[in-house]
């Protein structure tokens, strides 16, 4: 199915905004504790670069960022159409007992973070697991919530959200797309 | 009873006759043969119209199978086949079980031919007891029961000076020894040729010196002992050659080959199809070539198409461990004329010879001919008809052909022998 | 992207870009083997039969880790000798698992085309874990991801294989890899030991160690086996030692990175020297590591993306 722009709803500068705030409140939450970013391959990576990058600007040294690949943890395997790739996991830091925050770009029905946690647990047990996402478009189908919001975005089913980063796509925006028939 | 076959081109390649021609046939044999003849009363009559009428063609290197195979094929089966494919007789060699190396084997299959075979049937006898390769078996009283040639085809007789004497022993007979020429030495454990595709393929092979070697052997052997040598399925373009040379120098050596060997090299093995595994094993493509050559120019002299009938638990099995060899009968005559002779690599009529005329004359058989007061033992080809290799149609009891799915136009369209149609 | 085959049968069929993706993905897989838990649920539910006619502890378990780290249900099913001696054909004892529905078979026989004749009859997946002297896929990929892992890429690498080439599977299957990663393959050996027509491979041949090896960034040893000394094709054990052994005073004339490969088990003393087998060119045991993960990567790539 191919998609075409409906909308942007995010520029880079409003994108910037929403990690600094997702920054702040994480600091701010963790109480003084020590917390772990984990971003979940390939856009929530990169975000969560960002975040760690503003963490270190608040309290003068930068939390460990480690790299979630969930593809051998997805419970639609077998459905799709194309073959996933696996991508490798990297998180070169230990994980029992620490804050983990997950940071991944979308959040919608919710199934990505699952996989994630599962993930997670088989490589430790963590303290807190806690949840922050640049966009969270709705329609969950398992009882997940974030704990830090970019920006709530309500879409219809048959919409897309894509969130592009200069990274991988160029340029810092988050679209909403639309079926392109 | 009488027959008459009207409107049918009559090709007899040792009478010289390509024309149109009637044939009348009465008690057996061909009566009449003219242009415009009126059946007698009571006379069948056949329209051959766009038909082919040749002397009947002779397979003389069939496996029966029978005494001790019968699950593979039978006398009833193998002739049906043979008649089905266009042969009105065949030679059954001696690797049956018991081997027919004594006479009553002879005997056994004849009768068996007699009550049940709907061709004629010729025993080949073994050239040794056992086909061990190590003593004479009774060369004479199989001569005496019908045999018309002797082999121990399967194996390779190693002894020379063994075989030396079996040459010697039989020459009074007028039986010619068919050679299966390998050297088993060389050939051993090998599943194929021995080449690039053998060693892609991780399979041991066998060089095509296996056969030469052999062949040179045998060749070297008819000289010294006058005796009419035939070497079985050639399938090496160093085998040609020798025979060519040693057939210049006036040695009486003769040959055939197969129908497979003529159509397929060693590349159909990369299918891991053990329908293509056979001895000798398909070789590459300049032998087929030479092959080709030397059958048009009658450097071999027939062509003889190996059935070799296997259940399908033997062949669908392992490679290396799969039983050797291939089913013919039904297939030989459509896939020549649709091989070789539609895109002009040889002529009917020389096919025609190495099907008939010459096999009957290499083992003094009657046939290869459709003059008045011969047998009357004819194969009627239809060169227009299309064909499809469908081996579940097979009369034969086995399937093991390459060949399956392959189309093609010339088919066979009636057999007669002694007069009376055995095909359809 | 996308793996499309139903079996894995050797490295002739497969295309570069198929074995970049399973060395990519063995990448990927590589870190579970550094977990605490060593396990990822990708293939939950699915079951992986080990189909041995051949006796093969190594590679067996090899494929039993990769299966179990995935979380598929694995069954080892060893028989040995043929369908003659046991007095059942292949295709029946194939069948015969098949009605319990394996979704992956691993078959290592010792007849060439066994697999290929399974694959040809068998619904569920089939690898090929070595068949005879044909091919040996998973041992082809699993040395060219540790040759890719050392040196950083494949292409323009010069790889001298060593041995018994006549007689060997992984020489055919990293002959067909190391050709398509555009590597250039020297095969060396005693006359009686190559192939005929080996050259046609696109192999150069050489029957000299010293020529062989001087150039080469990887050198691949091959096991010698004692059978070779009846068939008479060499004379002697001892002779072939002397003559085409690894020893450390070879090796001084080799490059300084030289890796030495061997698919193992290591005839130590024969093909290669114990120093040498232990020295640091050595990377005999990255070999075994990087094999969990590229059985891994197939098993993945044939079972984890389709729906049964």
């Amino acid at each position: 199915m191919s998609f075409r722009e409906k909308a942007q709803v995010l520029d880079g500068t409003a994108i910037d905004r929403a990690l600094t705030r997702i920054a702040h409140e994480i600091v701010e939450h963790a109480g003084g504790e020590k917390v772990a970013l984990v971003g979940i391959k390939t856009r929530g990576e990169s975000l969560a670069g960002r975040i760690a990058e503003k963490i270190s600007l608040i309290e003068g040294s930068a939390p460990p960022v480690g790299a979630l690949d969930i593809t051998l943890y997805r419970d639609d395997l077998g459905l799709r159409a194309e073959q996933p790739v696996v991508r490798g996991t990297e998180i070169g830091f230990p994980v029992k007992g620490r804050i983990v925050v997950l940071v991944d770009d979308v959040l919608f029905t919710g199934r990505t973070i699952r996989a994630a946690m599962d993930a997670l647990m088989d490589l430790g047990r963590p303290r807190i697991i806690r949840l922050a996402v640049l966009v969270d478009r709705g329609h969950r189908e398992l009882p997940i919530r974030p704990d830090y919001i970019g920006k709530n975005l309500p879409t219809s089913r048959r919409e897309a959200v894509a969130v592009m980063l200069r990274e991988h796509d160029g340029d810092d925006r988050v679209v909403i797309q639309e079926p392109a028939d | 009873m009488s027959l008459l076959i009207k409107n049918g081109r009559m090709l007899d390649p040792a009478a010289g006759v390509d024309e149109a021609q009637d044939v009348l046939i009465g008690e057996g044999r061909i009566a009449r043969v003219g242009k415009a003849l009126r059946a007698p009363a009571g006379a069948q009559s056949v329209d051959a119209t766009g038909k082919v009428l040749c002397p009947g063609f002779i397979d003389i290197h069939v496996h029966l199978r029978e005494p001790g195979f019968e699950y593979k094929e039978t006398v009833a089966s193998g002739t049906r086949a043979a008649a089905a494919g266009g042969f009105t007789a065949i030679c059954c060699m001696a690797n049956t079980s018991p081997v027919n190396d004594n006479r009553a084997v002879t005997d056994y299959i004849l009768a068996k031919a007699r009550a049940e075979g709907v061709v004629r049937v010729y025993p080949i006898g073994a050239v040794t007891k056992n086909l061990e390769g190590a003593q004479l078996a009774e060369l004479a009283e199989l001569a005496e029961a019908g045999c018309v040639a002797f082999s121990d085809d399967g194996k390779c007789v190693m002894n020379a000076e063994l075989y030396r004497r079996a040459m010697e022993y039989t020459l009074p007979f007028g039986t010619p020894v068919i050679s299966h020429a390998e050297d088993c030495t060389l050939a051993h454990g090998a599943a194929m040729n021995e080449g690039l595709v053998s060693t892609e393929l991780g399979l041991r092979g066998q060089p095509a010196a296996a056969e030469e070697v052999m062949v040179a052997r045998d060749i070297v052997l008819a000289e010294l002992t006058g005796a009419h040598v035939h070497i079985a399925h050639v399938s090496t373009a160093g085998s040609v050659r020798m025979l060519r040379e040693a057939r210049a120098r006036g040695i009486r050596v003769t040959s055939e080959v197969t129908p497979h060997h003529l159509l397929l090299t060693e590349e159909a093995v990369r299918s891991w199809d053990a329908n293509t595994k056979m001895a000798p094993p398909l070789r590459g493509k300049r032998d087929v070539e030479a092959l080709r050559e030397a059958l048009a120019d009658g450097t071999i002299d027939c062509v003889a198409t190996d059935h070799a009938p296997h259940a399908l638990a033997e062949k669908e099995d392992e490679f290396a461990e799969a039983a050797n060899g291939i089913v013919g009968l039904e297939t030989a005559v459509s896939l020549l004329l649709d091989g070789l002779v539609r895109p002009g690599i040889i002529d009917l009529s020389t096919l025609v010879t190495r099907l008939s005329t010459a096999p009957a004359r290499l083992l003094n058989l009657p046939g290869g001919s459709l003059s008045p007061g011969a047998a009357a033992d004819i194969t009627i080809l239809d060169l227009a008809q299309p064909f499809t290799v469908d081996p579940r149609n097979f009369r034969s009891r086995s399937r093991n052909t390459p060949f399956g799915g392959r189309t093609g136009v010339g088919a066979p369209w009636m057999t007669i022998v002694g007069g009376v149609p055995v095909w359809p | 992207m996308g793996w499309k085959r139903k079996d894995l049968l050797g490295m002739q069929d497969l295309e570069a870009a198929e074995i970049a993706e399973v060395l990519d993905t063995a990448d990927s897989m590589r870190e579970i083997a550094t977990r605490e838990i060593k396990k990822v649920p990708t293939l939950r539910g699915k079951t992986v039969v080990n189909l041995f006619f051949e006796a093969s502890t190594r590679t067996r378990t090899s494929f039993e880790i990769a299966g179990k780290w995935l979380s598929a249900d694995v069954i080892n099913f060893s028989t040995s000798g043929s369908s003659a001696e046991k007095g059942e054909s292949l295709l029946d004892t194939a069948k015969n698992i098949e009605a319990m529905s394996p979704d992956v078979v691993i078959v290592r026989h010792r007849a060439a085309g066994a697999p290929a004749l399974l694959a040809r009859h068998l619904r569920c997946s089939v690898v090929n874990a070595g068949d005879g002297a044909h091919e040996h896929p998973t041992q082809a990929l699993l040395d060219l991801l540790t040759i890719r892992q050392k040196k950083g890429h494949l292409d323009g690498l010069n790889v001298a294989i060593v041995g018994d080439i006549a007689h060997s599977r992984v020489a055919r299957s990293n002959i067909h890899g190391m050709k398509k990663a555009g590597m250039t393959v020297t095969v060396a050996g005693p006359p009686t030991l190559i192939p005929p027509a080996c050259q046609e491979l696109g192999v150069k041949v050489s029957h000299r160690l010293e020529e062989a090896i001087a150039h080469a960034d990887v050198i691949m040893m091959l096991r010698l086996q004692h059978e070779r000394m009846r068939g008479g094709l060499i004379p002697s054990i001892r002779e072939y030692s002397r003559v085409w052994g690894l020893s450390l005073g070879r090796l001084e004339h080799c490059r300084p990175d030289v890796l030495i490969m061997h698919p193992g088990p290591v005839n130590r003393g024969v093909e290669l020297a114990p120093e040498v087998a232990d020295s640091q060119y050595s990377v005999i045991l990255d070999q075994v590591a990087n094999g969990v993960a590229v059985r891994m990567a197939v098993l993945f790539l044939l079972a984890g993306g389709k729906a049964q």
